[in-house]
């Protein structure tokens, strides 16, 4: 009985491997648009091939009440999949992270309390050290995601002020809480008390919440990625104490795919990833640089100017941000893409990094609006253009495109690689109002450039206007 | 399969998922996290288990639950993935390749 899940026949591993491999495939399609919706298949039959196996080589006493179970999720699954809007996918990303964390406890739990049916004991009821700690380490690690997960959810949604929520003391409690959890994990090797595994649970659920809490609105592309690694560190830890090959060659990507994403997330926004966990950042203003910015001059254009300037180009460079996707201006803003391609304007549309709430949002908006792939850049691909360009079309961004970030030491995004748009002939810059400033809490040195207009409206509202003003 | 052999499938693993990441294109990098959701839910074969066997009720209760939550994300995930990528496509006029 011990032996049961140690001892699988070799077709039982070969299926595993090429689960695992399917998964590999899966991703490996991403490398290109074309090449993806394939890659997407060949992961729903290494999906099947897993469940399938696990199906046949498991006496399964309740088969009705799991087909139910997975009728009910999929079901759920597949309705959400068809009518989320494609503006809130870094919410539904996060509850997906959610859902994959507890998934890990659960099975932990059922592991903790029936390892015969695991295969991890060595005598009645007494669970194998080795498979304690990857136990505990899977259960934690799938607390963390479920609750980090709820509370970016929650941010996301807006159902949470995205504003960071700093606890006095916070570096000591989590510090103190991620000791306990080690401690217990290490306890839990010696003693297989109840109350170890459920303070170990118990505990990682509360620094769950309590690591995400003080973290802004606008780090959450790297929360979302982070949270994305953790998912699959769950993963594999079951995957060790199931000892199946699929499990641990799936977490493995998924950590690394998570981790590589935060990584660039990071980077793009020049800053450490333990200076974005220990989070605070754009909470508070810098107040003398906001005060200080509404004396100065700036010129307000009006659709009309929008639509005339951008007609006579022979370039124009998009660039959205984050507030395209508030007031999904997407649609319109295809709309005048092709109007203006229609005068013989070439349009392209430049993209940042951390542009929107989680990796390549903005580049999911516009395939929606159906702007093909092709007309959509990266920021080191695009960035030489802005020179030779007529003219730059800032639609909700604001940070991504300061200048600021290369010339200002003093400022708190110095260093940030961002998008030249002010070496643009002319800088059309569409923004709610004056006053708001970006997530960083800095003023931006573009709006007040002689080269720059302001297009102040909500993104859409401007974006209809321009294109009733393009006839 | 002892220890060391699933370490090593581990550690490997984890460098075909680092090349292979690094190759997607950043413009998917949405459908990515979609994907790896998805199949970060593999872990259903754990609740499988769990809620296969006949040993303990709490057990296979929170088997099925488990069952339950990954196969939303199971289905959600891939759905919500072929979706978003079948939105990708290229400029029709393929003359118009001037970019350099």
């Amino acid at each position: 009985m011990a032996e049961a899940a140690h001892a699988q026949p070799a077709w039982v591993l070969l299926a595993y491997l090429v689960a695992g491999v399917c998964f590999i495939l899966a991703l490996r399609g991403l490398s290109s648009p074309e090449s993806s919706r394939r890659g997407n298949r060949i992961g729903m039959i290494g999906m099947a091939i897993a469940v399938l196996t696990t199906r046949a080589t498991h006496h399964i006493a309740s088969l009705p009440e799991i087909v139910a179970a997975m009728v009910v999720g999929g079901g759920i699954g597949l309705v959400t999949a068809r009518k989320i809007q494609m503006t809130a996918m870094p919410q539904l990303v996060a509850a997906f992270h959610s859902l994959v964390g507890m998934a890990a406890v659960l099975v932990g739990t059922a592991a903790f309390l029936n390892p015969e049916a695991f295969g991890i004991t060595y005598g009645p009821g007494l669970i194998i050290p080795g498979s304690r700690v990857e136990m505990g380490l899977g259960v934690a690690i799938g607390a963390v995601t479920f609750s980090g997960s709820v509370i970016a959810f929650l941010k996301l949604n807006g159902n949470m002020s995205g504003k960071p929520i700093i606890l006095p003391l916070r570096h000591l409690i989590n510090l103190g809480t991620l000791v306990a959890i080690i401690g217990l994990i290490a306890y839990f090797t010696q003693d297989q008390a109840p109350w170890v595994y459920f303070t170990v649970a118990g505990l990682s659920f509360a620094i769950g919440f309590l690591l995400i809490i003080p973290i802004g609105g606008a780090d959450m592309p790297v929360v979302i990625s982070m949270l994305n690694s953790y998912s699959g560190w769950a993963a594999a830890a079951m995957g060790f104490t199931l000892h199946n090959s699929a499990m641990i060659i799936t977490g493995a990507l998924v950590g690394s795919s998570g981790a590589i994403l935060s990584y660039i997330m990071c980077r793009a926004m020049n800053r450490s990833f333990i200076s974005v966990i220990s989070g605070g950042f754009g909470g508070e203003a810098i107040s003398g640089a906001a005060a200080e910015a509404i004396d100065r001059p700036w010129k307000r254009g009006s659709a009309e100017d929008a639509a005339f300037l951008m007609k006579q180009a022979d370039q124009v460079i998009i660039v959205p941000g984050y507030g395209m996707a508030v007031s999904q201006a997407q649609h319109a803003l295809k709309e005048m893409a092709d109007k203006l391609k229609a005068e013989g304007v070439r349009v392209k549309y430049a993209i940042h990094p951390v542009a929107g709430r989680m990796p390549g949002h903005m580049n999911v908006l516009l395939a929606e609006a159906n702007v093909p792939y092709d007309e959509v850049f990266e920021l080191e691909d695009i960035n030489s253009e802005f020179a030779q360009t007529d003219v730059a079309f800032v639609i909700g961004a604001n940070d991504v495109t300061n200048p600021a970030a290369r010339t200002d030491k003093s400022s708190p995004i110095y260093g940030m690689p961002v998008l030249d748009v002010e070496k643009a002939r002319t800088v059309l810059f569409v923004k709610r109002s004056m006053g708001g400033v970006g997530y960083a809490g800095v003023d931006n040195e573009l709006f007040y450039r002689d080269n720059t207009m302001m297009l102040l409206s909500d993104a859409k509202k401007m974006v209809e206007e321009i294109v009733k003003a393009l006839g | 399969m002892d220890f060391i052999s699933i370490l090593s499938i581990f550690v490997l693993a984890c460098f075909v998922g680092y090349y292979v990441v690094w190759s997607v294109t950043p413009a998917l990098h949405t459908p990515l996290m979609s994907v790896t959701n998805a199949i970060s839910s593999v872990i259903v074969v754990g609740a499988l288990i769990a809620a296969a066997a006949a040993g303990s009720i709490s057990s296979k209760w929170l088997g099925l639950v488990a069952v339950a939550l990954a196969s939303v994300n199971i289905f959600g995930g891939f759905a919500v993935t072929q979706r978003m990528l079948s939105m990708y496509r290229r400029r029709e006029r393929q003359e118009d390749k001037t970019h350099g």
